[in-house]
């Protein structure tokens, strides 16, 4: 395991620790965020017969590092009427919020920040933070249309959390645990063993769950999607009726930390969905190493596999984002509440019945 | 027993994302539900009724082209045929089927941007580009024809400004082959899209006795069920020699004369002006098309009212002339002031989201509201 | 309970439609332009910048009573005789000097009426479109062809012979006077014509 390696190499367990913390932020998520920056333009223009950033490199390769530079230039601008403490704080406990996720997340068998038994329950938690984080910040803004999207996001957040609760304790009854990292190597080896094909193990039971299963993922992925807020449920920031919701009043870094929250979230989201039933980091073909017999090649192998379920699921949101329009407050709470609560529930009793009968 | 929230008055506009220029709304909120709705107008005042007293008639032309100035054609035509009216100038044959192939082209370009941007308001902007990808072949027909792309000083009195481009006929007949399955893609992609229903059917309900009693016209008024398109109903030009069907709401997602209806009906429109320029294409005869232009117009001595079916509704010229070459007075009746109004009226009881889409489903063109 | 589902799954067979025709468009190449390094082919008839060829110009002001804006200021002095002002290109005989042509383009609505009227097609629109500037200024566009200087001497020139021919008439009315000496007063009003008439000439000539 990775803290192992970093506790031999530096032979403090503190220094280990934080290394070994730090670690997906600056090998994942700041390069992942410039790349979903990059493609979610890129996917966007192509789908709008658009070219896109062409200019900054090779069709635009170094866009957004050349908006990071802009954005750090820029002034932090902080209105005479705005709440300071809370204003500062906001976009820090959101990016926060979105990071800690990550500690838990298997990138692959040796590479995952902190391998707790309370790996999922920790992610519904930390990601809650966001939350406070939203509302602090539409508050401070002191700016009806802030204010308005901090509302708005805190209901969508909050309720949303339900659906995706009651799925992983769908999750939980099938595998018995509740570390992600056991669970991507439950669902090993080969495509057929992942969750959403009823899990490993041939029988009755794997036939019969194979389309509530399929149902569950769905709805995880609908409403994780709920609580990063791309477009069918964009409501917080709804740039056609609140200009930008809770980030109106923010700019330069500030409203930077806000962005790249989102963007690692989307991962964090894609990230959960691809653990629970999708594998995790297994290959679904089985793995080169083993072929070859290099077993150093497993982990590599493994991290590619996640980073590209991961994408994918982050491109199906991108996708997704320009193809739909938004919802409205209410019909919102209708979907969560009337329809994707109900189905969870229902799926929640027969994956229960099954798992206790067959 | 209900319980009461504070008031909030939340100002939306005259910058904002989808209040289609410079309007003003002032909202009374409770929540997210409005109370009442207090529309400001006047920030983009240019003064045309009093500018064209002391412009002559021809100079007044480029002034109608900036009121609505995604409808330049249409607002050209209309001053136009009042001008001819007055004077009693016979147009040639060409002229005429010019000024109809202009003029539907002119409906579908505006028709696109009001879809596009009602999607953009709903939330869904890839349709917004796509329609203003198809509503750039329109602006390029214009283009080759009379030299601009939004402001053109086509249409004049007793003729028009250029013939045809050589190409002309030939690139609209593509274009028309081109569009209608731009239609249909238009239509899978956002018109019968479930969540694109949920948000605009039932919602901004106009009835059309109400409609009827707010003076409202054009495809809002269709919309909620009156057949009623001058077009039709009081031809001019040489509308009467096309066959085509006036698109009504019939509530087909919710409930007659919704948001879903009134845009509906823009998209039904679409396919008809198709309709109205694949036959003058087929019928236009050869000619000249500047023989009609007199040499200096000074009309006599008398008022005028002349009205035409604008993209929008029913923009009506009032002219009064003393036999000088400036006119006395020009009143124009914009579509979009007049629709403008009832938006108080639909917008009680509804949520913030569903503003944007009333006001984008009411369509209007502030340059046009504010003269 | 019929409607829960239905509506249910109308809302994931829309969505899966939309998403169609949404990837199908990532397939479909890009119909903009990058503009600064690829630039559209322009029509013919495109109404851009406009340009006055003053080798044409003949200072009727024609133009600039057509503009609905007031953009364009002229202001023409008259040849003196024996000057020789050329001809213009389709054969008109100038006979005025255009001392001012100054085109406000930032006023300018690009109407093309003032193009119409023009006698000569020396005023056209042409498909320049980038024209911008810092200074508002700069966008007065003078297309008088000679120095400030020439204007100078042009309306010294007129200036001179008309008072040249002031003198002569004077001179000549002296004569008269010296002639006949009773008719005094009826001179005097012929001078006063005399001085009105050039700012009247042009004017005529258009109408």
């Amino acid at each position: 395991m990775m803290y192992d390696w970093l506790y031999n190499l530096t032979g403090s367990e503190i220094l280990a620790a934080v290394i070994q913390s730090l670690l997906p932020l600056f090998l994942f998520i700041l390069p992942f965020a410039l790349f979903a920056v990059l493609l979610e333009r890129k996917v966007s223009a192509h789908m709008q017969d658009r070219l896109g950033p062409m200019r900054v490199g090779y069709h635009g390769i170094l866009q957004t590092v050349a908006d990071i530079i802009k954005l750090v230039q820029k002034e932090d601008i902080i209105a005479r009427d705005n709440d300071k403490l809370f204003f500062n704080l906001s976009p820090l406990i959101v990016f926060m919020g979105s990071y800690a996720a990550f500690a838990v997340i298997p990138f692959s068998s040796v590479f995952l920040g902190s391998n707790i038994d309370l790996g999922l329950i920790f992610i519904v938690a930390v990601t809650g933070l966001v939350v406070a984080g939203i509302l602090m910040g539409g508050w401070a803004s002191n700016n009806k249309y802030s204010l308005l999207g901090a509302m708005r996001s805190a209901a969508q957040i909050i309720s949303y959390e339900i659906p995706t609760m009651m799925i992983i304790i769908v999750v939980i009854m099938l595998t018995g645990t509740l570390n992600l990292y056991t669970m991507s190597e439950w669902q090993t080896s080969y495509f057929w063993n992942w969750l959403i094909f009823g899990g490993p193990g041939f029988g009755l039971a794997k036939f019969i769950l194979i389309p509530f299963m399929m149902m569950s993922a769905l709805i995880l992925f609908i409403s994780t999607l709920a609580e990063v807020n791309p477009t069918p449920f964009d409501i917080p920031e709804a740039e056609s009726e609140l200009v930008s919701g809770y980030h109106t009043e923010y700019s330069g870094m500030k409203f930077a930390m806000f962005f790249l929250a989102e963007y690692a979230n989307m991962f964090a989201v894609s990230a959960i969905l691809s653990a629970l039933f999708f594998g995790g980091f297994q290959s679904p073909f089985g793995y080169l190493g083993n072929l070859f017999n290099v077993p150093a090649l497993i982990p590599f192998e493994q991290f590619f596999w996640f980073t590209a379920k991961g994408i994918f699921f982050v491109f199906v949101q991108m996708w997704l984002r320009w193809t739909l329009p938004r919802f409205r407050v209410d019909q919102l709470m209708t979907f969560c509440w009337k329809y994707l609560i109900p189905f969870a529930f229902v799926i929640l009793i027969i994956v229960g019945l099954i798992t206790v009968l067959l | 027993m209900s319980l009461k929230t504070e008031e909030m008055i939340l100002n939306m506009g005259p910058q904002h994302p989808s209040t289609h220029g410079v309007l003003r709304l002032e909202l009374k909120l409770e929540g997210e539900i409005i109370t009442d709705v207090i529309p400001h107008i006047g920030y983009l005042h240019r003064c045309f009724e009093k500018h064209a007293e002391a412009m002559t008639y021809p100079q007044i032309i480029p002034y109608t082209d900036r009121m609505d100035y995604l409808a330049s054609m249409y607002n050209e035509f209309g001053y136009v045929l009042a001008v001819e009216k007055l004077m009693g100038i016979e147009v040639p044959e060409r002229v005429e089927y010019i000024r109809v192939i202009m003029g539907e082209l002119q409906r579908i370009a505006s028709h696109l941007v009001a879809l596009g941007t009602y999607g953009a308001d709903i939330g869904a902007f890839t349709p917004f580009l796509f329609c203003f990808r198809d509503r750039e072949h329109i602006l390029h027909l214009f283009e080759i024809t009379s030299g601009a792309r939004l402001l053109y000083n086509y249409i004049w009195i007793g003729g028009v400004s250029h013939d045809l481009h050589p190409d002309f006929l030939r690139l609209t007949k593509e274009f028309v082959d081109y569009f209608r399955p731009k239609v249909k893609e238009l239509n899978e992609l956002l018109t019968f899209n479930q969540i694109f229903i949920d948000r605009t059917a039932n919602v901004g309900v106009l009835p059309a006795e109400t409609a009827i009693n707010y003076g409202i016209t054009g495809p809002n008024l269709r919309a909620s069920g009156v057949k009623w398109d001058l077009r039709k109903d009081d031809p001019y030009s040489i509308y009467d020699r096309f066959d085509f069907e006036i698109p009504v709401g019939n509530g087909e997602k919710g409930t007659c004369g919704d948001c879903w209806d009134r845009y509906y009906v823009r998209v039904k429109e679409m396919e008809e002006s198709l309709k109205i320029i694949e036959q003058a294409i087929e019928q236009i005869p050869e000619g000249d098309v500047t023989s009609a232009i007199p040499r200096r117009v000074k009309p006599p001595a008398g008022q005028v009212y002349s009205r035409v079916e604008n993209p929008r509704g029913e923009l009506g010229y009032f002219i009064i002339s003393d036999g000088s070459v400036n006119p006395k007075r020009v009143k124009v009746r914009a579509p979009s002031f007049v629709n403008l109004e009832v938006l108080g009226e639909l917008c009680k009881g509804h949520m913030v989201a569903d503003v944007v889409a009333i006001l984008g489903s009411i369509d209007i063109v502030l340059g046009e509201i504010d003269r | 309970m019929k409607d829960y589902f239905l509506k249910f799954w109308q809302g994931l067979w829309t969505i899966a439609i939309g998403m169609k025709v949404t990837f199908k468009h990532l397939f479909v190449p890009a119909v903009t332009i990058q503009y600064p390094t690829e630039k559209p082919e322009l029509p013919e008839r495109e109404r851009n910048r406009l340009y006055v060829n003053m080798d044409d110009c003949i200072g009727c002001l024609q133009c600039e009573r057509a503009c609905p804006v007031d953009c364009i200021e002229i202001e023409t002095v008259k040849a003196v005789p024996g000057e020789d002002l050329g001809k213009t290109s389709n054969g008109k005989k100038k006979a005025l000097w255009v001392t001012k042509f100054d085109i406000d383009i930032a006023k300018c609505c690009y109407c093309q009426l003032c193009v119409f009227p023009c006698p000569t097609e020396c005023i056209y629109m042409t498909d320049v479109y980038e024209f911008s500037e810092y200074e508002r200024d700069n966008l007065i566009y003078d297309f008088v062809t000679l120095t400030p200087e020439e204007r100078e001497e042009k309306k010294k020139n007129y200036e001179e012979f008309l008072a040249k021919k002031e003198a002569e008439k004077a001179e000549a009315a002296r004569k008269k006077a010296e002639e006949a000496a009773k008719a005094k007063q009826e001179e005097k009003k012929e001078d006063k014509k005399e001085e009105t008439k050039p700012e009247d000439k042009p004017k005529d000539k258009e109408e």
